[in-house]
């Protein structure tokens, strides 16, 4: 019983815990990426710079909190800071579409020349970050560092084995858990939300039936601006800020929107989290866990992993091949790809 | 006409001996990579090279008063074509003797193959250290020396400092290029030698937010101690931050790449206990070197003093064999760097060029304390590092 105990701590310390915050990050990158392509109709390459800059906002905010002085409590100030951050990331997403997308969609361009936008829209935010707030790594977590340290919880129950759970990670989990709930009523039950549907579901009836488009278009990218910004400070205070890797993040967050579903919130949810899983899972090595569930003579003599950590990036695009050639349209139905 | 060719031919003849007969001046080239991923460490070590042959120079003492100039390239440390290219034209144009440099192991292999080998130059490298530039079967034929220890000594090193703590299973984790690689195995050939256990033996990439699934990977394999051969700048301090976080390893050990004041302001008292060791010259070598550069540059600088070093052994190498010739001075080198013979300290290369003029011996202790081993590189003195109390302090030499 005891052994039983250890591996499920070594599983939920090494895997369940870094996956599912790992993956509530993903999901609220690839939400923001869905409803983009649900309702604008395009792939948004600069989604993982737009997360870097409304970032970036929440960083300068939060340094000026602290040498205001103000802080909150055990909680990191970059909360407080969230705010300002997506302020700053609603004037550029909305400047960003008066300036550049605007003028695809009056001339109603083809979805493809609009991911090509997004791309120069992409390299732009990409040098603009690095102009402002420098290429390096920032850090701009504070409060208390852990929920329980790997120390006490061995303190506590005794056990062998260790886990750690981080202030960050709990408050990832929580926020996107209100976060998402909060979306899905909007989308849901408000008359805007509705009216979001019917865009996305048939253009030209909606604007038959009196639904303006520009209106549309602009709480789309409010809620796509405060959804990147939540799930940019969400990775930046959990890991750490450094914009080559919000860059990488896309490869990612396009994989679960579309394993999921493009187009498809719900879908978007369930692919961040296969994949978050499905990297950590399968580069994992499972020795530990399975030297305390296996009779003694079972035991493995080698490390028990399927790939190497340095392949992680190979996993989530198996994946997306995987279901893309027999589910094309991802797990729940989404819109063709 | 048949006369005019005579004079001619003899005149050259004599334009020839003449010059290697008077040795007014010699060249000595100084490839650094002076623009580059180690511009801020170049010009220092450029610095230190040229003041040994300044000394030379101003003693008048090397094969009957030549003066020596140095002559500088850029290898810029990571593209071999430039680096070649500024090796080619210092040789054939520039009529260099003996080149010190590279900086950057990629670029050092990259002249030493192209152009040092079939031009027949000798090369002395203040601070290439990977291990795949030591030739054991003389295929640099000679020419290729080093003042900087080979990587392969630091993890021979390492072993002896984790077999003396009593540790012996640890987890290897190193950066992915050839410094790290070059480390990782050359330590793993070592400590397993000795008896001691590399559970795991994995790389991680610089330059990621995340580091929780290569210690998930490096928890899993187990060991007593985490050895982490990557950069504080980079990866490194992720990796020792994870597997902190995590509770996967409490102490490490920490080879040159790692030792830096960033470590201890990252992570304080956290990582008490743990170990490492970098290349250093004594105390009292140091003090010195720094009396000798009185403020003129960084003498502390890394790879600075081996630079002088560099310069100094081909010169004492010239004055041992009285001739500027690589193919007839690469064979003196290790007799002067080596006992038996008069020690000679910084700033006593006029003194040694005597010694040896007379025909006697010395053995070049230098600004580093130079002992060369194995295919032509310096055994390298290490200075043993502990934490407590989240400072660093110095353990031992070895």
């Amino acid at each position: 019983m005891i052994d039983f105990l250890n591996a499920l701590v070594v599983l939920a310390n090494f895997v369940l815990v870094p996956a599912i915050a790992y993956g509530s990050q993903l999901a609220l990158g690839a939400l923001g990426v869905t409803l983009i392509y649900g309702i604008l109709r395009f792939s948004n390459f600069a989604h993982g710079d737009t997360m870097a800059m409304g970032t970036m906002g929440v960083i300068f905010a939060t340094w000026w909190l602290q040498s205001l002085g103000v802080s909150f409590g055990p909680l990191p100030t970059a909360l407080l800071a969230l705010p300002f951050g997506i302020a700053f990331a609603i004037a550029l997403t909305l400047g960003t579409d008066r300036l550049v997308y605007r003028f695809y969609r009056a001339q109603r361009a083809k979805p493809v020349i609009l991911v090509i936008v997004s791309m120069g829209v992409m390299f732009i935010y990409n040098g603009l970050t690095r102009f402002i707030i420098g290429p390096g790594d920032q850090r701009f977590s504070d409060g208390e560092r852990f929920i329980i340290s790997a120390r006490e919880f061995k303190q506590m129950t005794g056990l062998r084995e260790g886990l750690a759970i981080k202030t960050t990670q709990g408050i990832t989990l929580v926020t996107a858990i209100i976060v998402v709930i909060v979306l899905f009523w909007f989308l849901n039950r408000t008359r805007t939300g509705k009216s979001m549907r019917a865009y996305s579901d048939n253009e030209d009836l909606a604007l038959l039936s009196g639904i303006s488009p520009e209106r549309v278009v602009m709480v789309t990218w409010l809620i796509v601006a405060a959804l990147a910004t939540i799930a940019g400070t969400l990775y930046g205070l959990d890991k750490s800020f450094k914009p080559f890797t919000y860059f990488q993040l896309l490869l990612p967050i396009f994989a679960a929107a579309i394993v999921g579903g493009l187009g498809n919130p719900l879908g978007a949810i369930a692919g961040g989290y296969l994949i978050a899983f499905s990297e950590v899972g399968i580069t994992y090595a499972w020795k530990k866990v399975l030297r305390y569930l296996l009779p003694e003579n079972l035991e493995p003599s080698t490390l028990m992993q399927l790939l190497g950590v340095e392949y992680k990036f190979a996993v989530s695009f198996a994946l997306l091949v995987v279901v893309l050639l027999f589910r094309p349209t991802g797990i729940f139905k989404g819109k063709s790809v | 006409m048949k006369k005019l060719l005579m004079t001619a031919a003899a005149g050259a003849l004599c334009a020839s001996t003449g010059f290697a007969g008077g040795h007014s001046e010699i060249k000595l080239g100084v490839i650094l990579g002076f623009t580059g991923p180690i511009e801020s460490l170049t010009p220092s070590m450029g610095a230190g090279a040229e003041l040994a042959m300044a000394e030379v120079t101003e003693s008048g003492a090397l094969l009957g008063g030549a003066s020596v100039t140095p002559v500088r390239g850029d290898s810029t440390c990571i593209d071999a074509g430039a680096a070649s290219a500024a090796a080619e034209r210092l040789i054939t144009s520039d009529g260099v003797k003996g080149i010190v440099g590279a900086d950057c192991s990629g670029v050092t292999g990259a002249i030493l193959n192209n152009v040092a080998l079939p031009n027949g130059v000798v090369m002395v490298s203040p601070s290439a250290t990977s291990p795949a530039l030591s030739h054991t079967d003389n295929a640099d034929n000679g020419l290729f020396f080093r003042t900087a220890p080979s990587d392969a000594r630091q993890g021979v090193v390492m072993t002896e400092v984790l077999m003396e703590l009593g540790i012996n299973e640890v987890a290897v984790t190193y950066t992915n290029n050839d410094y790290g690689k070059g480390l990782a195995d050359s330590f793993e050939a070592a400590y397993t030698a000795a008896g001691g256990t590399v559970t795991v033996n994995s790389p991680h990439e610089d330059g990621k937010a995340d580091y929780s699934a290569e210690v998930g990977e490096l928890a899993a394999a187990g060991g007593d101690r985490l050895v982490v051969a990557g950069y504080v700048d980079q990866g490194g301090s992720g990796i020792v931050r994870a597997a902190l976080d995590t509770g996967a390893f409490d102490t490490f050990h920490f080879p040159d790449g790692m030792i830096s004041a960033a470590l201890t302001e990252n992570f304080g008292s956290e990582i008490d206990g743990s170990s490492g060791q970098h290349p250093a010259p004594s105390d009292e070598l140091a003090a010195r070197f720094s009396d000798l550069v009185g403020g003129a540059f960084d003498s502390s600088s890394p790879f600075t003093p081996e630079s002088y070093d560099a310069a100094a052994l081909i010169m004492l190498a010239m004055q041992s064999a009285n001739s500027a010739e690589p193919g007839d001075y690469k064979d003196h080198i290790f007799a002067v760097a080596n006992a038996p013979g008069e020690p000679i300290q910084a700033g006593e290369l006029g003194k040694a060029l005597e010694i040896l003029a007379a025909g006697g011996e010395v053995d070049l202790i230098g600004a580093t304390g130079v002992e060369l081993v194995g295919p032509g590189e310096a055994a390298g003195a290490y200075r043993v590092v502990g934490f407590e109390g989240g400072e660093e302090v110095t353990a031992g030499r070895k």
